[in-house]
């Protein structure tokens, strides 16, 4: 991670006036109460469908908007780069005398710098929607896609109107916004031209829909005589009703509200306040956008419809928010965008910043896989660029697991040198270097494999594989233990094949792909030798590897030939509380009786809720072993944990368990649970740094002694 | 479909629906509300009423005469000085409060994106269900500017705290009327 990034992380973390907001705003709950009624899921297949056919047929509806525009009487410039857009617009302006702009809402103008471009050529762009003229006057970019001050408090707001009004402003919100309707009004009649963006441009019509809830694009496209329009090629749909959906859906995702307060539908000119013909020009921006849309991952990408709530549900943008990020289009979709619309390359380090838990896709209207498109990100930079050497040998290492064992061990006896080597800063997750929120997991001084020989089990014939993954294995053994010791009770011999190693996450979350594949590769074999019914983990993240991700991995990286076996592993794999849940309701394992109630909270890991989708199970599996469930705030949000996130982004880390921690002890429950020995590593030492009763518990260990 | 329209309004702030079973009714009601915001010839005082089919057998010399500062001729200058703008829209949408009007004629967007107060004449029989329905009834291809509008100018852009009347309107009052006879 580069210095200033770093620099930014921990400034923005000191600046909380955007993250109070989003966390008092409560997003989550205003926004399901806005689709009330409505089947999300059916209204973002919509929209999936209609805008990704759309990028399947960009060059053919951005010719057919031209053809319907023109027909209508506007004029319609087709712009590949930035330069070509900047030249068009500054030409239009010279020929027409122009001086003065007002502009309503353009990303696609910020993402090509154009009102300094503009101003260069003696032009002044007046921003009119309140939060871009907040920023234009503090000489800032957007922290918020859709609210783009937000991180300036009204303090400083009144500061700005200050010094531009030249008269000292009340920090009173609806005072503040007095004075700008009325900074702004004469604007829009001064103006000679008037610019806007677009939310959908038609290619059935030729028309633009602009949706605003302040008003002013209806000014900036009615007092001015000349209208400029900028809209990028993704705004394309191809038919009238195709607008329906996104203008349904948009308000909700981007502010809760059912519509905005405006939506205007232009096509063509109208006529002016004097009787003459408006002059509408429409600029179809491509920059990159066409070759995003020929690259069959990122096409997807263009389904987006800018409503930034995957911004609002990111637990590290709520911690860091905007300008982190570095540009113009922020959070999640906008780490993707600037690496395609700017350069890839320089984005390297924001890619960094996505914890993959993967909130934003579970509420993308546009039903886009964001983590997946990041990651995509940081496997091609990963490759083009190679990992740095001692990362790569760290996860290299981590494959080899007698090698990993072998320096753990050495680890074990002296740490020291290898912290000071920098080299377990590497290593995946649980040797963390940090301690202010959290204490440090403390390797077990027996491994898992070792332990597991002196289990005395009952002889079989149902047989399942345990799968123990790197934190089991090496840190919390007693896991392990507790599984084995469960599933007897429901007759089932566990066996462990000692071959196994890294699950091949660690590596898939670096982009490293071809290291990922060949740890899965190096597992099939083991986990199959016995005929076994079930493979268990107990490991949320190795789960996502064994029940999803092996198959993909292999078959990209053309290990075709183990396909059929990853798909076999991944058939017969179980989270244990999942497996549990099972038995319970087949009667094959039955609660003691008289078992003391105990209270719990349990914490949804992101790679059980999210990947392999297992949150009901724990709880019922826990509910019928004697556990009274206290549900915390926002269950779901990421802990912070991440697998190496917490060594490579520290500051972040640390500030998302602190609200986690926060979370569960105002749940007064004795216990908290979760799947994953990451989580509960993150979760169990910052508890224990923080000096709580609160205990943190792998449900195999809650569940240890509570069957007959 | 009219109490569902109504509450769905009055449900985006600062919005009032009214409802008049005649014509004569609610013209009574806006001379009222001319006068309760002391509309007179005054800048920033006016009222400017955009070409209404309401209007259709009303004298409006006679009306202006009446009220000083009501202006049938909506100019630039006389909307920019307007405190109260009055147009007709010609549907209504039931599951959002929603109001929808070709808006090709300039007049229309200055009467109703420049006053303080946005008077929305409405027939109760052109309420309809919702924004796909709607869009059956008005198409790009034969409106050049189509508007919809839903409650007041708003904006959150400061600390997200909500502010009503930015740059149009702070108050919408929407004025439905049953008889269609010269509404339409």
């Amino acid at each position: 991670m580069k210095k200033e990034l770093a620099q930014s992380i921990h400034e923005a973390l000191e600046r909380q006036n955007l993250a109070g907001i989003l966390d008092r705003w409560n997003y989550p709950a205003t926004r399901a109460k806005a689709y009330e009624g409505i089947d999300f899921e059916a209204i973002r297949n919509r929209i999936a469908e209609i805008k990704g056919s759309a990028a399947d047929h960009l060059e053919e509806l951005a010719e057919k908007f031209k053809k319907s525009a023109e027909a209508r009487g506007a004029k319609v410039f087709r712009a590949n780069s930035p330069e070509a857009v900047k030249d068009y617009i500054t030409n239009l302006c010279k020929e027409k005398d122009v001086k003065k702009i007002v502009k309503s809402k353009s990303m696609a103008s910020e993402e090509i710098h154009l009102n300094k471009h503009l101003a260069k050529h003696g032009i002044q762009a007046d921003e009119t929607d309140l939060g871009e003229w907040i920023i234009q006057l503090a000489h800032q970019t957007p922290s918020h896609m859709v609210m783009p001050a937000l991180h300036l408090t009204k303090e400083e707001v009144a500061d700005l109107f200050s010094k531009e009004t030249h008269q000292q402003q009340s920090t009173d919100i609806q005072q503040l916004v007095k004075v700008a309707r009325k900074e702004l009004r004469g604007k829009y009649f001064d103006a000679d031209m008037g610019m806007s963006g677009a939310n959908i441009a038609i290619a059935e019509t030729g028309t633009l829909v602009i949706c605003t809830n302040e008003g002013n694009a209806r000014l900036v496209t009615t007092l001015p005589k000349i209208h400029v329009a900028l809209v990028g090629l993704e705004k394309l749909v191809a038919n009238y009703a195709d607008a329906e959906p996104i203008i349904t859906a948009l308000p909700k995702s981007a502010t809760s509200q059912l519509i905005t307060s405006y939506v205007s539908f232009i096509t063509g000119p109208s006529p002016n306040t004097d009787g003459s013909l408006k002059e509408l020009h429409i600029v179809l921006m491509d920059n990159k956008r066409t070759a995003m849309a020929k690259d069959p991952q990122f096409k997807e990408a263009l389904q987006c419809i800018r409503c930034a709530s995957c911004l609002n549900v990111c637990p590290v943008y709520r911690l860091v928010t905007g300008h982190v990020f570095g540009h113009i289009y922020t959070g999640g979709i906008g780490t993707i965008l600037t690496a395609w619309f700017n350069e890839m390359e320089t984005t390297g380090d924001i890619q960094g910043l996505c914890i993959g838990c993967g909130k934003c896709k579970e509420i993308c209207p546009g039903k886009i896989d964001i983590p997946a498109l990041i990651l995509e990100l940081r496997r091609r930079v990963a490759s083009k660029e190679g990992l740095p050497f001692i990362y790569k040998t760290a996860l290299s290492v981590i494959n080899n697991r007698k090698l990993f064992q072998a320096m753990l061990r050495a680890a074990f006896i002296a740490q020291k040198p290898f912290v000071k080597e920098g080299f377990i800063r590497h290593l995946p997750m649980f040797l963390s270097n940090l301690s202010e929120y959290r204490s440090l997991p403390t390797i077990a001084p027996v491994p898992f494999r070792d332990v597991f020989k002196k289990i005395k089990q009952p002889q079989s014939k149902t047989k399942a594989s345990f799968f123990a993954g790197c934190a089991i294995e090496f840190v919390n053994p007693g896991i392990g233990a507790a599984i084995v010791k469960v599933l007897n009770k429901a007759g089932i011999e566990v066996v462990f094949p000692e071959d196994q190693s890294c699950c091949g996450i660690p590596h898939w979350g670096s982009g490293s792909f071809d290291m990922a594949a060949a740890a899965a590769a190096h597992n099939i074999k083991p986990l199959l030798a016995d005929d076994v019914e079930y493979v268990v983990v107990g490991c949320a993240t190795c789960a996502t590897a064994l029940k999803k991700e092996w198959p993909h991995l292999l078959k990209d990286q053309n290990m075709d030939s183990l396909v059929p076996g990853a798909k076999k592993v991944a058939a017969k794999t179980v989270m244990f509380s999942e497996l549990v849940n099972k038995l319970i309701e087949e009667k094959k394992l039955t609660p003691k009786d008289g078992l003391k109630l105990q209270t719990l909270t349990y914490h949804d890991s992101c790679h059980a809720k999210r990947h392999v989708g297992i949150d009901k199970e724990p709880r019922a599996a826990l509910a019928a072993a004697g556990y009274e469930l206290k549900e915390m705030f926002e269950c779901d949000t990421c802990c912070g944990m991440g697998g190496s996130y917490t060594v490579k982004q520290p500051e972040i880390s640390m500030q998302m368990l602190k609200r986690k921690l926060k979370n569960i002890e105002d749940t007064g429950a004795e216990y908290v649970s979760a799947e994953c020995p990451g989580c509960l590593i993150q979760l169990g030492g910052g508890l224990d740094k923080s000096g709580s009763k609160i205990k943190a518990k792998h449900p195999a260990e809650l569940m240890e002694d509570k069957f007959k | 479909m009219f109490d569902k329209f109504k509450a769905a309004a009055e449900a985006a702030g600062n919005t009032e629906v009214q409802r008049f079973g005649a014509k004569a009714e609610a013209l009574i009601f806006i001379e009222g509300l001319l006068k309760k915001e002391e509309i007179k010839d005054t800048p920033g005082c006016y009222a400017v009423w955009a070409d209404s089919p309401f209007l259709k057998g009303i004298d409006t010399k006679e009306l202006a005469a009446k009220v000083p500062g009501l202006k049938f001729e909506v100019t630039r200058e006389l909307a920019k000085n307007a405190k109260i703008g009055i147009t007709q829209m010609e549907w209504g949408l039931a599951n959002m409060g929603t109001l929808a009007q070709d808006s090709t004629a300039v007049e229309q967007r200055l009467a109703s994106a420049l006053s303080w107060i946005h008077v929305a004449l409405l027939s109760t029989d052109k309420i309809v269900a919702d924004l796909p329905a709607l869009m059956t009834k008005m198409h790009p291809s034969t409106s050049n500017y189509i508007a919809l509008i839903t409650g007041p100018s708003k904006t959150a852009d400061i600390e997200r705290v909500l502010a009503i009347g930015v740059h149009g309107p702070e108050q919408l009052v929407i004025v439905c009327v049953d008889e269609s006879g010269g509404m339409n």
